[in-house]
């Protein structure tokens, strides 16, 4: 299961959503996620969609693949709806036992959620599917460079998350590895209640720490050896500088922005 | 003065018990004289446990020794000021491919290094490409280091270095991780980066198979360089390599045997060719 | 106890595009009592197949017979199968957790649902089996050298009792010594315990000397399987799969070629110096009379 996440995962593809400055990205995510919350109406939502899909499209990425990250939060899913959908009150739509009932408000509140929810991860899933890690962080590192003044460590926390996101499939596959060997020695993750299986889970975790630090220890001197001493003096085998398409996309930005507080204008009055 | 030149180099390090205070005092590396010249091809071999990581990490000033002094290109190792120079001058590949790759892309991960010492741009590129073409991995340039194998990883670790236009390289245990393809792989860039690009390599292992080629071989064992020499001369005490806990190729071995059997060939053969050749030799005589 | 494996196919990652078929219709016997070599190239298919024979993957078709019993009947307990056949993956110290090396020994026999006293006398003969000595019983596994933490992970194996014995490449990392040592010790499981063994390896050497049978897969097939002998005898067709013979093979078949009547088929460094010998001895004879 823990191979489903796709948020963290690069999808290569030669596409113009692949080509855009990781900065533009990056904004791009921030205004539909904060257009997810602004909307009101199911109207807000059909905005929403038409821009989702046309940039799914465009970024070449399966609509399979990207769907498949969902089923990593689907209980997380599961349990807003079902919280939205009976605890809500309101107008009773379908009584069911004793208290609990659906009312128009909760199934309405159920439903926006789901969506949200969805829309907010693929939305999410989009930027880190067609951007490289290595891409995502540079944005990041220069997009916050203005925090550099009030002493943020930009720099060091840009390369933390990237050599992160680098040793999540390695740290995926090595607790893999543990799991099975340790179910070779007879033992047993899925029986017993929780306290049990959390016990239970000691023999993976302690030897996927000590890895870990293996190998943070270990990639902290291979990056020594190669002269890594922090982001002062450091020069860049792709600087992030701004094409015609970059601007274009802003433009993009700026009318879907426009556009979805005219729908909830229209939709409030 | 060589490339690399190691002065009576001491390194100790201490152990503490639960409480934080000192155990003991280990001493890692004992008394060792180095001296590498531009170009060659060394071989330093050793069990587990020996010192010869611990003595390699010098070459880099990853470690400074606590006594004795080590000069890289003519700069002393100890002097904080140089430490740059230094490991721009002698890179180093560490045994783990995964745990030395930083970048998510190939070619992004051999970037690094030029990246830190601060290399325009347009050159940084130039040097990963030539870096790539030089281990034969411009191929995979766009790939993720995690789909490589085990030998393509570590030529792409090799390449991150030569990226830094290094005078040597220092190899520690690069393929003791591998299969016997990636060592292959490994070895044979190493040994091309050696004669075609001259530069000088440091090659730290524990397969006899490897070191055949180097032209000179030391052995360590408990901190202490206990024999050098040209790999003929090595290969000839099969039994005192025996006794540190190392070995010898298949055929010397066997030419060893066969000599103790009383049929009379020469010392340390190292290649299946040599006693083919010894044997007919031998066969003609009789 | 004997391992029959019929038929067996699993596809890696099924229904993504990142299909593998990673065993193709896979037909082997296994016999009480032998010691298997196993080879192949990285990729080859190996490490797939001893999970199964273990029964951490399921084959998509197929079966595999243990003492008779297919594992993949309704009822089988993996449990009773795991204590029958030990698997001991690549750098077993990795998994090593337990404050102390005898407690983390003991946790196989405690899982198979032995008492702590049943679990301690299994885990005292496992470490002496694998040769380690009380003293370390009560050290932390993380403070031992490397070739004893490989001992004190297989001892972790051992003292679930298994009566076949897989291992994914114990001598990995080693040095040339520690190399032997484990070698040494496995050899002697499979003559004093009379332990199934089957070994995987990329050391042709290794698996010459200590096998009396070898399996070769290539591509998710078995390839080859035969003596040692018998599959070296194919040395070009092993070079053509990523593999190749001991150096000794190619030493014989070099000497063959310049007219020494030697056995090509010698893979083992005595097997050729006895052979070397007796043609050179063949050789001076005539002159000597």
């Amino acid at each position: 299961m823990i191979r489903d996440i796709t948020i963290g995962q690069y999808y290569p593809a030669d596409s113009v959503i692949h080509k855009l400055d990781p900065r533009v990205k990056l904004v791009g995510t921030m205004v539909f996620l904060v257009s997810l919350f602004l909307f009101q109406s199911f109207s807000g939502y059909i905005v929403a969609t038409v821009f989702l899909g046309c940039v799914i499209k465009l970024s070449k990425v399966p609509l399979k693949f990207m769907l498949k990250g969902l089923k990593a939060v689907f209980i997380l899913l599961l349990f807003s709806v079902v919280f939205n959908l009976f605890l809500t009150d309101g107008e009773t739509l379908i009584p069911l036992v004793g208290k609990l009932r659906i009312t128009k408000e909760g199934l309405r509140l159920a439903v926006f959620m789901a969506i949200r929810l969805v829309y907010l991860i693929v939305g999410t899933s989009i930027m880190t599917l067609t951007t490289t890690p290595n891409d995502l962080t540079d944005g990041l590192e220069k997009g916050l460079r203005p925090l550099k003044k009030i002493r943020v460590p930009v720099h060091e926390i840009a390369m933390m998350m990237s050599i992160a996101l680098r040793f999540i499939p390695i740290l995926l596959e090595e607790t893999d590895k543990i799991m099975k060997a340790q179910m070779a020695r007879g033992a047993d993750f899925e029986s017993g209640n929780f306290i049990q299986r959390a016990k239970n889970m000691i023999p993976i975790l302690v030897p996927l720490f000590i890895s870990a630090f293996r190998r943070a220890n270990d990639l902290a001197m291979a990056m020594e050896a190669r002269c890594y001493h922090g982001g002062e003096g450091r020069t860049k085998m792709k600087p992030l500088v701004y094409k015609t398409r970059d601007k274009m996309a802003y433009g993009t930005f700026v009318v879907y922005l426009l556009v979805v507080i005219g729908v909830n204008m229209v939709g409030r009055v | 003065m060589g490339i690399i030149k190691i002065k009576d180099l001491i390194y100790e390090y201490a152990r503490h018990d639960d409480e934080g205070n000192v155990e003991s005092v280990v001493r890692a590396v004992d008394n060792v004289n180095l001296d590498v010249k531009k170009g060659e091809f060394i071989a330093v071999l050793g069990h587990n446990g020996s010192g010869k990581s611990t003595m390699a990490k010098h070459i880099n000033a990853i470690l400074t020794p606590t006594e004795g002094t080590v000069w890289i290109a003519g700069k002393d190792t100890s002097k904080a000021e140089n430490i740059w120079d230094i490991r721009q001058s002698s890179g180093m590949v560490f045994q783990n491919p995964d745990n030395q790759i930083i970048g998510t892309v190939v070619e992004e991960d051999v970037g690094f290094g030029p990246e830190n010492i601060g290399v325009p741009t347009e050159d940084i590129w130039k040097r990963v490409d030539d870096a790539l073409r030089a281990v034969g991995m411009t191929a995979y340039r766009h790939h993720s280091p995690n789909k490589l194998s085990g030998g393509q990883k570590q030529r792409v670790a090799i390449a991150g270095v030569v990226a830094m236009k290094p005078q040597c390289i220092v190899l520690d245990e690069p393929t003791a991780m591998l299969d016997p393809m990636g060592r292959k792989e490994v070895i044979a860039t190493v040994r091309e980066l050696n004669e075609k690009e001259h530069v000088t390599v440091i090659l730290i292992t524990h397969y006899m198979e490897e070191v055949i080629g180097a032209d000179k071989v030391f052995v360590m064992d408990s901190g202490k360089v206990v024999m050098q020499g040209y790999p003929r001369e090595i290969f000839s005490q099969v039994e005192k390599l025996k006794k540190y806990r190392l070995d010898v190729p298949q055929v010397t071995e066997l030419a060893y045997e066969l000599k103790q059997e009383g049929i009379p060939l020469t010392d340390g053969i190292l290649t299946i060719e040599e006693l083919v050749d010894e044997l007919c030799r031998l066969k003609l005589k009789i | 106890m004997s391992i029959k494996i019929e038929n067996l196919n699993y596809i890696y990652g099924k229904g993504t595009a990142y299909e593998i078929k990673a065993l193709r219709d896979i037909n082997l016997a296994i016999e009480d009592g032998e010691f298997i070599g196993l080879i192949g190239h990285t990729g080859s298919g190996k490490s797939t197949l001893i999970q199964h024979l273990n029964g951490l993957i399921k084959a998509d078709s197929g079966a595999i017979y243990v003492d008779g019993e297919n594992i993949y009947q309704d009822g089988y307990s993996m449990k009773k199968l795991r204590g029958k056949v030990g698997l001991v993956f690549q750098y077993p110290e990795h998994q090593l957790f337990e404050v102390d090396v005898f407690s983390d020994v003991c946790f196989g026999p405690k899982n198979q649902g032995f008492s702590e006293e049943e679990a301690a006398k299994k885990a005292r003969l496992a470490l002496q089996s694998v040769g380690l000595s009380e003293k370390y019983y009560k050290q932390s596994p993380f403070e031992l050298s490397g070739g004893q933490k490989r001992r004190a992970a297989i001892a972790g194996v051992l003292a679930m009792e298994p009566n076949v014995l897989i291992l994914d490449e114990p001598m990995a990392g080693l040095d040339p010594k520690g190399r032997d040592e484990i070698l040494d010790e496995i050899a002697r499981l499979h003559r004093e315990r009379h332990l199934t063994i089957l070994l995987v390896s990329h050391s042709m050497e290794d698996v010459a000397k200590y096998a009396d049978r070898l399996i070769v897969m290539n591509k998710g097939s078995v390839q080859f399987q035969g003596t040692p002998r018998e599959v070296f005898s194919h040395y070009k067709e092993l070079e053509n799969i990523g593999l190749s013979a001991p150096q000794i093979t190619y030493l014989m078949h070099a000497l063959r070629e310049k007219g020494f009547s030697v056995d090509v088929n010698a893979s083992t460094i005595a097997e050729a110096k006895k052979s070397i010998l007796k043609c050179l001895r063949a050789n001076a004879e005539p002159e000597e009379v």
